[in-house]
């Protein structure tokens, strides 16, 4: 139904790199979205453990459809899987929008701004700074943890490559990255009300965009922005909300008990146990958030993470109708909203 | 000590009181520091530094106090060593990612900036990522420098790369300059000695003063 616009691939050895279109920050079709207005969905996807590019593509395709842009994650969870870098290349060749994400646990400062050249010169548009979870709960917690950026400093360093056209060591590029800059926020964990001021720090760095945590607790959420309103966060960035369906109780309990920063209500729970389908139950209960959460002022869309129930994302944003409003244009100039970059 | 770290944070008010006089004093210093060498006083400072700090602060002699800028909670006692905020993992309870048995660091720091008189203001300014070569040196020096030289209006470095930081953290140079530090360092502060010989690499230092406000802001 949706796509948008249609799926162009790139291919950096024979193809120019695009240029932004007027009062853009980058070419990616995330972030012209965003600027029209319309309501934007993400998506993560689930990273092979496999050097199999099929294996990428298999993976995105329950996604491709749905999604204005595809997050690669960069061994969330500390854990280790093929590459975020490796996921956006290939993806980027058959034209899909991608994420990159880039947590500050695994790489310095060399490596990163490094990396980030290399990204924006495979066609990658979208660039998610993270702090990255620590590796004790990851497959290999023996790793170094690096973090010798956080994610406000990251946000602030890849914002002058792209805007002051230099490295941090103040070096220059002969072309800065175009790149549109995400950050993450996690509404629901504490200092719950110093979230929205920690929030305001990553916009101040350079954050053009945002992906929450999951959000399943909309009545916190809620509080949260009305605190982004009065600060007036969401006119400086987009905010893209986190949702995601559960399997099962057990599913919900373990995650809540492992994942950090995941925080799921007992009712919600309770829910899923007395469903005699939890599967079915979970999806209808992410639709329902979602409904919920589109309401809410300020949200310019919603960031899907079904981990390991990627076949459901496309039902889910069918029911939902979060792309009903859109309408087939062809001129991609309408009037930017939001953050101009000027 | 953690006790002691944590009562910091419950009386971060007087301790801004304290410190904003304790740092015009050594700032007053400086001409001394000059005299003697800061270079020759660097150890036995830094000595007396690391002493007073990780009884009262579990300081880490990172070289680049911003303790002013963080509700008087040490940041590089987070596991993460994040110097701008708490990151997404902080348990129900307020407690750790990392270290379920501690406090986050951010928690107590943003409660701690709460109570001072300019440490909301403060914590809100995004900090530089800390420069790994200052580890080990004295930050209270590394202060009466900066805060000197720019009294004098003689922030001058051969090091271009220490003007790009500067310009792209301004706020942080500002207000706690030894974040982003420009006056030339003594070797003894210096973990790297390597670091310090390596001035000058690139093209003409720029002389553009980082004084004006940050982008976007």
């Amino acid at each position: 139904m949706m796509p948008f616009p249609a799926p162009e691939p790139y291919d950096p050895t024979t193809d120019p790199l695009p240029t932004p279109p007027d009062n853009h920050y980058s070419s990616s079709r995330l972030e012209r979205v965003l600027r029209r207005g319309w309501f934007a969905v993400t998506a993560e996807l689930n990273p092979p453990d496999s050097a199999d590019p099929m294996d990428v593509l298999k993976a995105a395709e329950p996604l491709r459809d749905v999604a204005d842009a595809i997050n690669a994650t960069d061994a969330s969870g500390a854990n280790c899987h093929m590459s975020s870098m490796g996921i956006c290349s290939i993806l980027s060749r058959v034209g899909l929008g991608v994420v990159l994400q880039i947590s500050c646990r695994d790489r310095n400062r060399i490596a990163i701004q490094g990396d980030v050249l290399g990204a924006a010169a495979m066609g990658v548009g979208n660039i998610l700074c993270l702090t990255g979870d620590g590796v004790g709960v990851g497959d290999q917690p023996g790793a170094k943890p690096v973090f010798d950026f956080d994610s406000v400093s990251l946000l602030r360093a890849l914002k002058t490559m792209r805007d002051e056209n230099t490295f941090l060591s103040g070096r220059k590029l002969t072309t800065s990255p175009r790149i549109f800059l995400g950050a993450a926020e996690n509404p629901c964990v504490p200092p719950y009300e110093w979230r929205a001021n920690r929030l305001k720090k990553k916009v101040r760095a350079g954050a053009d965009f945002i992906q929450t945590n999951y959000v399943y607790d909309v009545d916190s959420f809620r509080r949260f922005m009305v605190k982004v309103r009065d600060m007036g966060l969401h006119e400086d960035a987009f905010i893209l909300v986190g949702v995601g369906p559960i399997g099962s109780p057990k599913t919900a309990r373990w995650m809540r008990a492992n994942v950090p920063g995941i925080h799921i209500p007992d009712a919600l729970i309770e829910r899923l146990e007395r469903a005699e389908k939890p599967g079915l139950e979970g999806k209808k209960i992410c639709i329902e958030l979602v409904q919920q959460i589109r309401e809410i002022e300020g949200v310019a869309g919603i960031h899907v993470m079904a981990y390991r129930r990627e076949h459901l994302v496309g039902e889910i944003i069918e029911e939902t109708g979060v792309l009903k409003d859109r309408i087939a244009e062809n001129s991609l100039q309408a009037p930017a909203t939001g953050k101009d970059a000027s | 000590m953690y006790a002691l770290r944590r009562f910091a944070v419950r009386h971060s008010r007087s301790y801004e009181w304290f410190y904003q006089r304790f740092e015009r004093a050594i700032v007053a210093l400086d001409p001394m520091f000059r005299t003697l060498g800061y270079q020759r006083v660097e150890r036995p400072v830094a000595f007396i530094e690391w002493g007073v700090k990780s009884l009262l602060f579990d300081c880490k002699m990172c070289g680049q106090c911003v303790l002013s800028s963080t509700g008087m909670s040490c940041p590089m006692n987070c596991p993460k060593n994040l110097r701008n905020g708490p990151c997404g993992g902080v348990r129900p309870d307020g407690s750790c990612e990392v270290k379920p048995e501690m406090r986050c660091v951010w928690v107590d720091g943003w409660d701690g900036a709460s109570r001072m008189r300019h440490g909301l203001e403060r914590i809100a300014v995004v900090q530089p990522p800390v420069n790994r070569a200052l580890e080990g040196s004295s930050s209270w020096l590394r202060v009466a420098r900066e805060k000197a030289a720019m009294g004098r209006d003689a922030h001058v470095s051969a090091d271009p790369s220490k003007y790009a930081l500067a310009r792209a953290f301004r706020r942080a140079r500002r207000l706690e300059p030894a974040s982003a530090p420009l006056a030339k360092e003594p070797a003894a502060a210096l973990a790297d000695q390597a670091v310090a010989e390596t001035t000058a690499v690139y093209d003409a230092p720029s002389a553009a003063d980082p004084k004006s406000e940050e982008p976007g802001q």
